[in-house]
């Protein structure tokens, strides 16, 4: 994957746009609002953080972003795709080459071992056979984990656990990272190493990050735009001046 | 997904749970070898039949009569052909006439006459007839002691059982389970004397082709024969009451010149001179050319005489017996469909999350589906194989245990179970097809799945 890709032409250029974004939930006769009319617009290589309490909504507008769920109103476009208007098979293709994703719980396949857990998504592109041992070891080298590539996850610590996940989400050469609280289950040591790799991505990939996280420090020590979301509304939105100095001119605010 | 990865990859997800769907598809081959052994019964036993019927002789025969023969007349066969007087002569010439026609094995002439017997100087009376060689596969020759005639002209001779119980002096029905075996013992290699009427031309140097000599003579001969044979079933059973109960080759019985029924008759025929024969039998490659063959004989100005191929009807009857078996041997098949559903379905409930991880990194509904489709077709095709398998052994077992009780029975072992390849292949087809049916509803299930759902649930 070439490192400059995106990093020079897509600054500044929008990655997301969300227009009155809903996402309602019926709960027996309850209806819930867990994104109540969010519009927001994210530029290509920003570092966002999505901050708020629990049930916030910071979780349901990244599903809506990555194409795992589908918004009771409003719009979602990234990097052009309206994902409103894609069919489910290109939602599909959509999350397989345009996003990539890590979970909190790492989310990798029990039953595989690290290296088919990191090329599972190129068997999803019909990669061939050949070419899928070069690329996941490219991926496995850039996050550090050559060495245990035929272990299990279970063998795993959490840090490494993760590692293997962000080597499977940037196997397509995805041009968006969305990570739901990516450090959540790591000591903070770890979490460091993680978050030190989520921003080295963003810094010379050029990749957009979307990070949803409830730890200030941590947003405020790594994400150069903060989003605190409350009760399914945006409730600010602004740089982040601690990470500010150059880069504050292309952070920008809507 | 490419297939090969669709493939590899559902593999490895039943050997995940290999109890389980270990399980399954030992169902599935219950199930196919139900069906395989069911229908390798039916196929076997139609094959039986066909094999018996065909040994019979009975629907391949034709038999000729010349239409001067009033004796076998009836009404409708008056206005089929020439008038009697004019239609042909039943002779040499005729007979190669109707084996040279398409599709007639051999033609050969009827030599039967009642005569007497002489053994160990009693007489005995009753009908003899001409065997053609040929005839040594009928299966009237099944289970018999002794051996068949060694050749065409041997002065030998085989006894049909119930003469052979009368040379002894013992009465059938005293005793129903007489073995061949017990009767033949003391009369095999034994001679036999037999009388009877030769028919001899007055002036030889005219020959058979002569004209004018329509007057022949009749000379009483005596002909010492070897019983070579004593046989169980009734080589002769067509002829009903003229059957005969002992048989003579046929090409010695021709070159004795016994004086045939018809020969009186001749005696007033303008063509006189010729011997003439009663009856030709004439054998058909196959039932089914039966028809034809008849048709171009009745052409030449003969009666024939067939029985109407009973072996349609009978292929009939083992079509709707297949089917049944067929539908019995597929039941277990559909009860073992429902363990493949209830396996699936169990798969996506633990795997729930596996899919939602497949689907969040890029999986479509297509690949999931693929994937529970793929499960089901591999246990279709394993459980097809070993059921095949186990169909044919089984099928061995009971084709073993049958031959047992044959035995038993004092019946020659007989192959009452057949595995034909189609069935092989096709057992193993409809396994699949049966298992990816099975697969339709769980592999759309796994793919409708909502993937935020299913990446929460733990």
């Amino acid at each position: 994957m070439s490192p400059a890709r995106g990093a020079i032409n897509l600054i500044n250029s929008t990655a997301i746009t969300t227009q009155q974004l809903c996402r309602y939930y019926r709960m027996g006769e309850a209806e819930i609002r867990a994104l109540d009319s969010v519009s927001l617009q994210m530029r290509s290589g920003e570092f966002i953080a999505l901050l708020g309490q629990s049930g916030s909504g910071k979780s349901s507008l990244l599903n809506l972003i990555a194409g795992l769920d589908r918004p009771t109103s409003g719009s979602v476009v990234v990097q052009g795709h309206d994902l409103q208007k894609l069919s489910r098979q290109d939602l599909a293709k959509y999350r397989l080459k345009t996003v990539g994703m890590v979970f909190q719980s790492f989310n990798l396949i029990p039953s595989m071992t690290v290296a088919e857990n990191v090329e599972l998504p190129l068997r999803f592109a019909e990669v061939d056979r050949g070419k899928r041992d070069s690329l996941s070891q490219q991926a496995l080298d850039r996050v550090g984990l050559s060495a245990r590539i035929r272990h299990r996850p279970t063998e795993l610590s959490g840090g490494e656990q993760q590692r293997a996940a962000l080597a499977r989400a940037l196997i397509n050469q995805p041009q968006i990272l969305l990570a739901d609280e990516p450090t959540g289950n790591l000591d903070s040591h770890t979490g460091t190493e993680i978050m030190n790799l989520i921003r080295e991505f963003n810094e010379s990939l050029g990749m957009t990050i979307v990070m949803v996280t409830h730890e200030r420090a941590l947003a405020e020590r790594y994400a150069r735009r903060m989003i605190l979301l409350a009760d399914g509304k945006v409730v600010d939105d602004q740089p982040n001046l601690a990470t500010a100095g150059a880069e504050l001119t292309q952070g920008g605010t809507r | 997904m490419k297939s090969y990865d669709v493939a590899e990859l559902a593999v490895r997800n039943l050997r995940e749970s290999v109890l389980r769907n270990s399980l399954t598809t030992i169902g599935i081959s219950v199930g196919v070898a139900s069906l395989v052994a069911m229908l390798a019964l039916g196929i076997g036993l139609q094959k039986l039949a066909d094999r018996r019927l065909e040994k019979s002789g009975l629907f391949d025969t034709v038999i000729v009569t010349s239409r001067r023969e009033m004796r076998n007349f009836n009404r409708e066969q008056e206005g089929d052909g020439p008038a009697p007087a004019e239609s042909p002569s039943l002779d040499e010439t005729a007979r190669q006439q109707i084996e040279r026609l398409p599709n007639v094995l051999e033609a050969y002439p009827d030599i039967r006459f009642v005569t007497e017997l002489r053994y160990k100087d009693k007489p005995h009376l009753t009908m003899v007839a001409g065997l053609p060689f040929s005839a040594e596969n009928n299966e009237a020759f099944d289970g018999m002691a002794g051996s068949f005639f060694s050749s065409a002209t041997a002065p030998e001779v085989i006894l049909q059982k119930s003469f052979a119980e009368q040379l002894l002096g013992k009465a059938s029905r005293d005793d129903q389970n007489v073995k061949v075996s017990e009767l033949a013992k003391p009369l095999l290699g034994q001679q036999l004397l037999m009388r009877y009427a030769e028919r001899t031309t007055a002036s030889d140097s005219n020959g058979p082709q002569s004209t004018s000599s329509a007057s022949y003579s009749v000379v009483s001969r005596e002909q010492t024969l070897k019983i070579v044979g004593v046989c169980d079933l009734d080589p002769d059973s067509l002829r009903q009451q003229a059957r005969a109960r002992v048989f003579l080759p046929l090409g010695f019985a021709e070159n004795l010149h016994v004086l045939q029924p018809g020969d009186l008759r001749d005696t007033t025929n303008v063509l006189g001179g010729t011997p003439t024969y009663t009856t030709v039998e004439v054998r058909v490659k196959s039932p089914k050319y039966v028809q034809s063959v008849e048709d171009l004989i009745k052409k030449m100005g003969f009666n024939t005489f067939s029985i109407v191929d009973a072996t349609k009807n009978l292929r009939q009857f083992f079509a709707v017996l297949d089917l049944f078996l067929g539908i019995f041997g597929s039941l277990a098949l559909a009860v073992a469909s429902i363990g493949i559903v209830n396996t699936l379905v169990m798969a996506i409930l633990e795997r729930r999350r596996e899919i939602g991880i497949m689907k969040a990194i890029g999986a479509s509904d297509v690949d999931v589906k693929g994937l529970f489709f793929a499960e089901a077709g591999v246990m279709g095709i394993f459980g097809g194989a070993v059921g095949v398998a186990l169909g044919w052994t089984i099928g061995r077992v009971i084709n073993v245990g049958a031959n047992v009780y044959l035995k038993r029975q004092h019946f020659p072992p007989e192959q009452i179970w057949f595995v034909p390849w189609w069935l092989v292949a096709g057992a193993i087809a409809f396994a699949i097809v049966v298992s990816l049916i099975s697969g339709l509803y769980p592999a759309s299930r796994a793919a409708r799945l909502d993937p935020v759902q299913a990446l929460r649930y733990e």
